[in-house]
């Protein structure tokens, strides 16, 4: 008997980064046409690419351009933020993630997001971390117990502070509190990671931690990351986007971008002749 | 002289700067001479009251155990005078504790309203509700209270309407205003990015106020309750038309009661100062100014613990 072969599900090429989407990776977001408005100012403009399943997307580009409204409109964060309303279409698996009839609130649990800055809950390191499940109807101390070293080991955290699981994780230092917030994301156990300049208000040593974590969350999550930092885009990413002024001015592997970008745009920026 | 032709020592050394160091001179001792009054007015008081407040125990030989253990209070009886303030020292604390009950849900409940649900219309409609609140003066809480409350009270859960409950209930009104402005300020200056943060998790609005938002505010929270106690505890003239002013310990909420101030306000104008019912007067006066600095230290306490 004939095995019949799935058709490959090639979408067609919306844009000119075509030629990524030939190399046929599973796809984890699709982004059609997508506009972002703050009231009359237009902050995204017509965005569409696609966002590689198990890699690391860089969004990089100056301050104000759109990338990080971007990466707050995946999970929906931008609703808080009042006047903020979009058209086109973010596709994950079959749903359009930024229709009216997504429950935000689960949506949240699949795609987690950590800030800038580390916001831990004033509670123990362990309670930060149950928070969440606890809302989730996970009660059971076993169970708990086995998530809180699960995430802790993953976000690298755990040999620092196992001793110390019931002190506040205020006390924390600044990397350390960074970690935790990875960690409290990573128990709901999401499939995409969303990094808002994840270590731009760590010192060099702990951004390096939370760049090796970056690197091994990879095998598991798709991450997409927005960063300052050229150096950590080039390290750390797979595929690289640059925004300027609302619009993806060019989406292309990482080392392409970085050696040898397409658009002179990207080449002023990333070499620093502005931004 | 311009800055050119001057040479160091006369650009850089004190001394060629008189008129400048005397006017920092006379600004500091301004601030200093205010610093002293305050500070001397506060302590002149605390003194006065301490040794008035004595006086009736060490001079006059009325027990300290029967004051603070007896229910039975008639200083008036020339032979047998009793002096047991218990009776008002329960009022006291009664409706101060009542008042809290019913002031702190919702002045902590309008907080939320304002920065959590509504931060716009909620804001402008509510500050402008509590700041009119503040504004009314105590003797016309008291009058409503007198003229619609107590006949309300007598005629819905019987009695004579002139209770603890009716205290309770003016007080809690005139307390809102504190808990709700200090509720609201200790929401707001909560960072930004633990609400955000626990919504990112997957938290809904009202898991994030209530497992977030408020016990991280929780000892600013605490501070605007005290606060509203401690104005509970002090207030005399809305407490004094409204709770029925009798010696008695009252056995339920619906009982008449008297508080210390309510007592202190009735009867100092028909005592003679220096007599042993006034001194037992200032006695009652020296539990309220120690109740208020149990309230301060509480307050330091907790703004101690502060986490934001």
């Amino acid at each position: 008997m004939k095995i019949v072969m799935e058709q490959k599900k090639d979408s067609k090429p919306l844009t000119k980064q075509s030629n990524i989407e030939k190399e046929n990776k599973p796809v984890a977001l699709n982004i059609k046409k997508l506009n972002i408005y703050y009231g009359d100012n237009h902050a995204v403009k017509d965005v569409s690419f696609s966002i590689e399943k198990n890699a690391v997307t860089a969004l990089i580009g100056p301050s104000g351009c759109g990338k990080s409204t971007f990466l707050r409109s995946i999970n929906r964060m931008n609703d808080l933020i009042p006047g903020a309303r979009s058209t086109g279409g973010i596709i994950y698996e079959d749903v359009n993630l930024i229709g009216d009839d997504i429950n935000v609130v689960a949506l949240r649990k699949e795609i987690g997001m950590v800030f800038q800055k580390p916001n831990p809950f004033p509670k123990s390191i362990y309670n930060n971390i149950t928070h969440a499940l606890k809302f989730n109807g996970i009660r059971s101390k076993k169970k708990l117990d086995v998530i809180v070293e699960e995430s802790l080991r993953k976000a690298a955290l755990w040999d620092e502070v196992k001793d110390r699981l019931h002190e506040s994780a205020l006390s924390l230092s600044g990397g350390q509190q960074q970690r935790l917030c990875i960690a409290r994301t990573l128990a709901m156990k999401p499939s995409i990671l969303l990094l808002d300049e994840p270590a731009s208000a760590l010192d060099p040593i702990s951004n390096a931690k939370i760049e090796d974590l970056i690197m091994e969350l990879k095998k598991e999550y798709t991450i997409i990351i927005v960063t300052h930092n050229m150096h950590q885009a080039s390290r750390i990413s797979d595929k690289t986007a640059f925004f300027l002024n609302g619009v993806l001015v060019e989406f292309d592997q990482t080392d392409k971008i970085f050696t040898n970008p397409s658009k002179k745009d990207t080449e002023d920026y990333i070499t620093g002749r502005f931004g | 002289m311009d800055n050119k032709t001057m040479t160091a020592s006369q650009r850089l050394l004190k001394k060629s700067n008189k008129s400048l160091l005397q006017m920092e001179l006379r600004g500091k001792s301004i601030v200093l001479i205010s610093a002293l009054i305050i500070i001397t007015a506060t302590i002149s008081i605390t003194i006065f009251l301490g040794t008035k407040g004595l006086q009736a125990f060490f001079n006059n030989g009325v027990s300290l155990y029967e004051f603070l253990t007896s229910t039975n209070w008639n200083p008036t009886n020339a032979e047998s005078p009793a002096y047991g303030a218990v009776p008002f020292i329960v009022g006291s604390f009664a409706v101060t504790f009542l008042s809290a009950l019913i002031a702190a849900p919702l002045g902590i409940g309008g907080a939320i309203f304002m920065t959590e649900i509504a931060p716009s219309w909620g804001k402008k409609i509510l500050q402008p509700v509590i700041e009119l609140l503040v504004g009314i003066p105590s003797v016309v809480y008291g009058f409503i209270g007198l003229s619609v409350l107590v006949p309300f009270l007598r005629d819905s859960v019987g009695g004579q309407g002139f209770s603890l409950l009716a205290g309770m209930i003016v007080l809690s009104i005139m307390i809102l205003p504190t808990v709700t402005s200090i509720a609201t300020d200790a929401m707001s200056s909560l960072p930004k990015g633990l609400r955000e943060s626990s919504y990112a998790i997957g938290a809904t609005r009202w898991q994030t106020i209530w497992r977030v938002l408020i016990p991280a505010a929780m000892p600013t929270l605490l501070t605007a309750v005290v606060l509203g106690m401690a104005r509970a505890f002090g207030e005399a003239l809305a407490v004094q038309m409204v709770i029925g002013n009798v010696r008695t310990l009252p056995s339920a909420i619906t009982d008449p009661s008297a508080t210390l101030t309510t007592i202190i306000t009735l009867n100092m104008g028909h005592t003679t100062f220096g007599s042993v019912e006034n001194n037992v007067l200032w006695s009652l006066a020296l539990i309220l100014l120690a109740m208020s600095f149990i309230f301060i230290i509480l307050i330091r306490y907790l703004s101690s613990r502060r986490q934001f």
